[in-house]
């Protein structure tokens, strides 16, 4: 196995936990940690594909990555505050015993 | 396959599956702070100083931070004594390895894939900086705009639209009345 095989492994099996993660816990705020955990997975990808690509210094990869962080963080921001706003009308962060569209 | 490598994968990987399969939240987001900072170490193996940097600053200082404001807000720091898991997680799984499954084995059986890695690149944070304000300009801009549309929604988002025991509002049998404020008398105004 070489190098990058190794980084793609690792990848896919953190791709996988925040799948898993985000798609069975009841915690809504656990599933934004699995979207979170996801996008890191893929950051990790852009990463060691970068480094071991045949032109790193265009630092391509790199960039995509800094600007994913970016929207990493917007998306945390914006999912999070709708979490408590949900949790003030429904007093719960359960998913499954969220069910109403009209509140 | 370096030892550094392993050893940071192995930790990473431990302590996500631990922020996804703990009970209490609070030690959910303690162990997502320890895979984020292997994450970041990864970054740092695989010549990216200044990604692994980023990574350190943006999630374990802002990101975890605001999870773990968001658990002790919504009152759920405390260990459930209910399911953790949703109904329907078997599923969920099946999906989850099946997706490891494809992936691992493309990742394996794929040809062609780069061996040697190529002599390391310059990327110190003049070049990272210049590229930012040629090439990607148009992105910058554009993550700046989002970040500022972001933050005004989340503000927007969890503001109480209600807020009671503010000055010009009062609750009268469980609504809501908006009362006009009332303005201070101007001294020796009209008697």
């Amino acid at each position: 196995m070489t190098p990058l095989q190794g980084c793609l492994l690792v990848s896919a099996l953190l791709f996988s936990i925040g799948l898993a993660g985000a798609v069975t816990r009841r915690n809504a705020i656990l599933a934004l940690v699995g979207i979170e955990l996801m996008l890191n997975a893929a950051n990790l990808n852009f990463i060691a594909f970068w480094r071991y690509g045949p032109n790193p210094e265009a630092l391509s990869g790199m960039m995509v990555v800094i600007f994913s962080i970016a929207i990493a963080a917007a998306e945390a921001a914006v999912g999070l505050a709708l979490i408590i706003a949900i949790y003030r009308h429904y007093r719960t962060v359960n998913l499954d015993e969220i069910k109403n569209l009209k509140g | 396959m370096s030892l550094p490598f392993i050893i940071i994968a192995v930790v990473t990987l431990f302590a996500a599956a631990a922020a996804m399969s703990l009970r209490n939240l609070v030690h959910c987001a303690l162990s997502l702070v320890v895979a984020l900072a292997g994450l970041a170490a990864l970054y740092l193996a695989l010549d990216a100083q200044f990604v692994g940097f980023a990574q350190i600053l943006v999630y374990i200082g802002a990101v975890a931070i605001l999870i773990v404001f968001a658990v002790l807000l919504t009152r759920s720091d405390a260990t459930p004594n209910q399911a953790i898991l949703a109904p329907g997680w078997f599923t969920g799984m099946v999906v989850s390895a099946a997706v490891f499954a494809t992936l691992g084995w493309a990742a394996l059986n794929s040809t062609g894939l780069p061996i040697q890695m190529p002599p390391a690149p310059l990327t110190t944070v003049k070049n990272i900086g210049d590229l930012l304000m040629t090439r990607y300009v148009l992105p910058l801009e554009v993550i700046g705009l989002l970040l500022t549309a972001a933050l005004i929604g989340a503000v927007i988002i969890a503001m109480r639209d209600d807020a009671p025991g503010t000055a010009n509002t009062k609750i009268e049998d469980g609504r809501l009345k908006m009362e006009k404020p009332v303005l201070p008398s101007s001294p020796g105004g009209v008697s």
